[in-house]
């Protein structure tokens, strides 16, 4: 037993030697309880104890608490301690109340007297005692019966350093919990020359404090920054003895140092020129000293430099950025190659400057031999990543950075470079990243693959150029990773290759492909039965992955998945029976297996006897529309971000030069949302099919193209208003396609850096309605926000538009929705254009867009048989000028993809009619306009010739400029 | 802002805990069960630094005995580092060549000296001397006592 210093309570030291000398943990416990009983029954037992046995049983205690038991008892001991004239005691008293005593206990009320009591002593070391228990508890309790006592220490005159420091920091604690305790008025400038003060050990304080007190009110505090500049100047300036123990290992005042750098960087840059500079050059001597041979070899001189350097780039990159939003033109009017730097009025801008030498002084810590280094380093650069100076210059650092990530003894480390590398990607060297994070994903630690999943999927989408690059990078990412491959990731690839019609083909190869593989995770299987379950058909032609093939390698693995899988390589297989008639019966054999028929699971069961029926009445027509090819998703913010940002709580996303706050404040719902619709694609479909069947069974059938009719749009509907500000995710940045919108309703209609503003509508008859979605994608409010029609007398006689009003606000983030309504009058030409205004930083933006309000909005379309079609269009077309025919001839723009054609003519409004024209290529339509007076009947002939990679479109309508525009809309689609 | 500090030994032994932040007992035992297995796992050599849920992780071994503090992201982590290193420092000077055993016999005095080195979790007393001079104004104060355990322990109070 070793001696024990002080006042030793012998009785605690044998209880501690007791306990360690325990051969078992049966026996502490055993030994534990007769302790605990012991103390029971002297604080129950009638002789009073004396203070000093008090105080020894309170100690054995805490002791036995902090051993891990719960302890019940002994609170009122401990607080008559509290008033003991002894020190020792007072001392055991308050140190069992700090660390026994939860903030609501009703204990507090008890002591708050006795606190009181030695917050009045003349003793300085009781004020503390008692200030150190406040700050321990800092309930509000504490904050109420201290809130004037405390900062009325502070910036008394009377009051000893060592009392005016802990003051300090007891204040701010209370200041956290409750934050009305800081009176303000005169105060102010009290505490804030609190940074003047000749002690140090009170500056410290009281700047730790005031750095809280700022990011409240920071105009109200504005005076602190020159303090702080000049104080700082002093810091750096000081050679390490004069100040003598405030230097710590030759490093002078490196936790004030800190502090001050800290409090700054919740301001922009001084904005008086003389505290501007002298700042800069406080920051040019810290970054020089950086390159000074060290004063001593001891890790705790380097770490504290260190330290002060991290911050002081950290406060470089944060003018940094407040320069350019400031002034935008700087960062554009110079980079990295040409170091001719701005000036104002004659001096030079040196922030720049120091931007670079940041960056450089990271760089050369990227390869220090200390650990702490690196990694701090890694993640530095993560922020300077993510402005648009810097981002250049740390790139040249990739090569490293990848090096990190592979060679790097610890895991946490590598996991720096990974985020590192995901900041400091974009389109230049997405491929490069993505292909290095693959090769490592073979290896990588478990712990940090799931998050590099989602990182690679990410970055895939996001820098796409060409999607088949993108779908090889989700299946190599599965076939790598594919436990670590969640939901969000494998929903995400089936919404873009169904949203994109280039890379459907490519995508049913390449699964086709992966499937061959003798042993392919399940993830695989659910992805390439949903492909070939919608685009098989581009792949049947060719005999090695004919209908029957495809079919026999998916089946091939249906044994060997999960009922989930299964229940949706069901949903593939019925959608087989429509594309391919040949393997019907095949099959037709597999839903009636006993298994399936029979299954135990109820979805299993329920979807192999629909969709047994479904394919045994249904006639081909009705199949055809049942089991249509899904719709297009509305285009809105991959999910996976969302995941992401989830599990990385305290990081801010770091591919994102203007954080998406949108995101983060959908990212539940987001994420629910996705579960509901993506997870159950296949059983939407089913749910579909279910309304069909019994509508088609009771003969009231009337096929109608789905995105008119909105049953599809209702199914998916509601994710759409969750979210549909996109951006990361988007396929397009900065988009603005108007004509897309012609032959679709829904999707992201205008997209720049600032916002994006989605649209729903739907139409019905003469009468449609748009929803407008405004996301404000920046982190700042975008004000007098409006958004008009442009010339609307022009549109009077042709469409009825009412705009709703939206709220002049935008806030960071947040997204708005406008709704629309129109009306169509008369048959018109052309859209109107909307007028969007705001403001940004107080600069005036303006956009202009197309509503999606084109006369074909207006069609419903019309079923009729070859008979009366023909003679419908033998009339429309039958004198001999032609005055009602429209008719174009025209090049393809886009490769002739009749499956992506047949698509867009669908879109289009009008009934598109099988079997009517001999040649099956040939695409006839017909439907009718609705306007307010009447009804404009409409047909359509497309013919689509390959050798010539050309179109012919005929329109024939009972009105000639109907026709005319008619033609003009969809020929542009091609 | 620390959020909390916590000493354990090799063994897995919690031998200290400050919270700065308070939390119900059944969490400070999750997270305290968490973090050592965490550590502990970890070989020598590696980086002093981790992140954990929404914070930063510092810790640093002296001896068989683990230092581990929980900051806040706009924390300093190398300064962090260099605040366990002077609470060490403390503890040697007070005891003369500190070891576990000194921090589990005299358990309040590692408590006494903490709380002069941090206040609510920001660090207080950046001077060594004036940290020392405080805890032997403290102990002055428990001298000038009388030594009346001695004879109780003794069985002739």
């Amino acid at each position: 037993m070793p001696a024990v210093r002080g006042d030793g309570m012998r009785g605690l030291a044998v209880f501690i030697s007791d306990i360690r000398n325990c051969k078992s943990k049966e026996a502490e416990i055993k030994r534990i309880n007769k302790e605990l009983a012991n103390i029971r029954s002297k604080f129950k037992g009638d002789k009073t104890l004396d203070g000093y046995q008090k105080k020894k049983y309170v100690c054995k205690l805490l002791f036995i608490f902090l051993l891990g038991h719960d302890i019940d008892f002994g609170h009122m001991e401990a607080v008559n301690l509290l008033s003991s004239n002894k020190y020792s005691e007072k001392q055991i008293g308050y140190l069992f109340i700090s660390v026994l005593v939860n903030t609501n206990s009703d204990l507090i009320k008890l002591i708050i007297q006795s606190i009181k009591n030695d917050l009045a002593s003349r003793n300085p070391i009781h004020v503390n005692l008692a200030m150190q228990c406040i700050a321990n508890i800092g309930s509000k309790e504490m904050a109420e019966a201290f809130g004037y006592d405390i900062p009325k220490l502070l910036v008394s005159g009377d009051t000893m350093d060592v009392v005016k420091q802990s003051a300090a920091l007891c204040l701010l604690r209370l200041f956290r919990t409750s934050q009305e305790i800081i009176p303000s008025g005169e105060w102010t400038s009290r505490i804030v020359h609190l940074l003047n003060d000749q002690h140090l050990g009170v500056v410290t304080a009281a700047a730790s404090l005031i750095d809280a007190l700022v990011k409240r009110n920071p105009d109200e505090y504005k005076g602190c920054i020159s303090l702080a500049v000049s104080r700082l100047s002093r810091i750096v300036t000081a050679s390490y003895t004069d100040l003598q123990d405030y230097t710590y290992y030759f490093v002078p005042a490196p936790w004030l140092s800190v502090k001050l750098l800290r409090l700054l960087q919740n301001y922009t840059p001084p904005d008086d020129p003389g505290v501007r500079g002298r700042l800069n050059e406080c920051l040019e001597t810290i970054l020089n000293k950086a390159q000074e041979p060290p004063k001593s070899k001891k890790v705790q001189h380097s770490n504290a430099k260190n330290a002060v350097l991290f911050e002081a780039i950290s406060l470089i990159i944060h003018n940094d950025r407040c320069i350019k939003l400031q002034d935008p033109r700087i960062s554009l009017e110079h980079n990295f190659q040409n170091q001719n730097f701005p000036s104002v009025r004659g001096r030079k801008i040196r922030e720049p400057q120091l931007l670079v030498r940041a960056c450089n002084q990271l760089g050369q810590f990227l390869s220090n031999r200390e650990t702490n280094l690196r990694y701090l380093a890694l993640e530095s650069m993560c922020s300077l990543a993510t402005s648009e100076l810097s981002h250049e210059a740390v790139k040249k650092h990739q090569e490293v950075v990848i090096l990190s990530m592979k060679m790097e003894k610890d895991v946490s480390v590598r996991q720096q470079a990974v985020d590192l590398l995901y900041a400091m990607c974009d389109k230049s060297n997405a491929e490069e990243i993505v292909q290095e994070m693959l090769n490592y994903l073979e290896t990588a630690d478990y712990s940090i693959r799931e998050e590099m999943v989602l990182k690679v999927a990410i970055l895939a989408e996001k820098y796409a150029t060409d999607y088949t690059w993108y779908v090889d990078v989700i299946l190599n990412l599965i076939r790598i990773a594919g436990d670590y491959v969640s939901e969000e990731v494998w929903y995400r690839v089936i919404q873009i290759v169904i949203n994109r019609d280039d890379v459907q083909g490519y995508a049913a190869k390449t699964v086709f492909e992966a499937l061959q593989a003798p042993a392919c995770h399940e993830n695989m299987v659910k992805v390439g039965g949903y492909i070939l379950g919608e685009f098989g058909n581009l792949i049947a032609g060719d005999q090695r992955s004919a209908p029957i093939v495809q079919f026999q390698l998916l089946h091939s693995k249906y044994h060997l998945c999960s009922p989930m899988t299964r229940a949706l390589l069901l949903s593939t297989y019925v959608k087989f029976v429509n594309l391919f008639p040949e393997v019907k019966s095949v099959v037709q054999d597999v839903f009636r297996q006993h298994s399936n028929l029979r299954s135990a699971d109820a979805e299993l069961q329920q979807r192999a006897s629909e969709y047994l029926q479904l394919s045994i009445i249904a006639s081909t027509d009705v199949l055809a529309t049942v089991l249509e090819e899904m719709p297009s998703f509305p285009e809105r913010e991959s999910s996976i971000l969302a995941v992401l940002k989830k599990k990385k709580p305290g990081r801010v996303p770091e591919n994102e030069i203007r954080a998406s706050a949108a995101a983060s404040a959908n990212a539940s719902t987001n994420h629910q949302n996705d579960h509901s619709t993506s997870g159950s694609a296949p059983a939407a479909a089913a749910s579909v099919t279910n309304n069909s069947m019994s509508a088609d069974l009771l003969g009231l059938s009337t096929p109608s193209a789905p995105s008119n009719t909105g049953v599809l749009v209702d199914v998916l509907g509601d994710i759409y208003g969750g979210s549909p500000s996109a951006n990361a995710a988007s396929t397009q940045q900065n988009n603005y396609n108007p004509k897309k919108f012609v032959c679709k309703n829904n999707g992201v209609l205008f997209e720049n850096d600032l916002i994006q503003i989605g649209v729903k509508c739907e139409f019905r008859q003469n009468l449609g309605r748009l929803a407008l979605f405004y996301g404000n994608k920046t982190s700042f409010p975008l004000q007098n926000f409006s958004a008009t029609i442009q010339s609307p007398s022009d549109w009077v006689n042709k469409l009825n538009i009412q705009v709703k009003p939206v709220d002049m606000l935008l806030e960071a983030g947040a997204q708005i929705q406008q709704m629309v309504n129109a009306e169509c009058v008369d048959d018109y030409t052309d859209t109107p254009t909307m007028n969007v205004t705001f403001l940004y930083n107080n600069v005036p933006q303006k956009l202009k867009m197309k509503l999606p309000l084109t006369i074909n909005k207006f069609f419903e379309p019309t079923e009729m048989n070859g008979e009366s079609f023909f003679a419908r269009w033998k009339n429309l077309g039958g004198s001999i000028s032609n005055p009602q025919k429209s008719q174009k001839i025209f090049r393809a723009a886009q490769p002739m993809d009749l499956v992506a054609t047949r698509t867009k003519v669908l879109g289009f409004g009008m009934q598109l009619l099988d079997g009517i024209d001999p040649n099956p290529d040939n695409f006839v339509c017909a439907g009718i306009i609705h306007t307010r007076t009447h009804q404009i009947g409409c047909l359509l002939r497309l013919e689509p010739n390959k050798q010539a990679q050309m179109y012919r479109l005929t329109v024939r309508s009972s009105k000639e400029s109907v026709s005319q525009e008619v033609c003009e809309l969809l020929a542009d689609q091609f | 802002m620390m959020q909390f500090m916590l000493l354990f030994s090799r063994q897995g032994k919690l031998r200290l805990q400050k919270w700065y932040v308070a939390h119900p007992d059944k969490v400070k035992k999750k997270i305290t069960r968490e973090l050592i297995t965490t550590i502990l796992s970890r070989k020598p050599k590696m980086c002093s630094f981790l992140e954990w849920k929404d914070l930063k992780v510092v810790y640093k071994r002296y001896a068989s005995l683990y230092f581990c503090c929980a900051i806040e992201q706009n924390d300093n982590e190398l300064l962090t580092l260099e605040i366990i290193h002077r609470y060490v420092e403390l503890l040697d000077k007070y005891f003369g060549s500190v070891c576990e055993l000194d921090i589990i016999f005299n358990f309040e005095k590692a408590y006494f000296i903490l709380d002069e080195l941090l206040l609510g979790g920001e660090i207080q007393g950046t001077s060594k001397k004036n940290v020392l001079k405080a805890i032997a104004a403290q102990d002055l104060l428990q001298e000038e006592e009388t030594p009346q355990g001695f004879f109780e322990d003794h069985g002739l109070g």
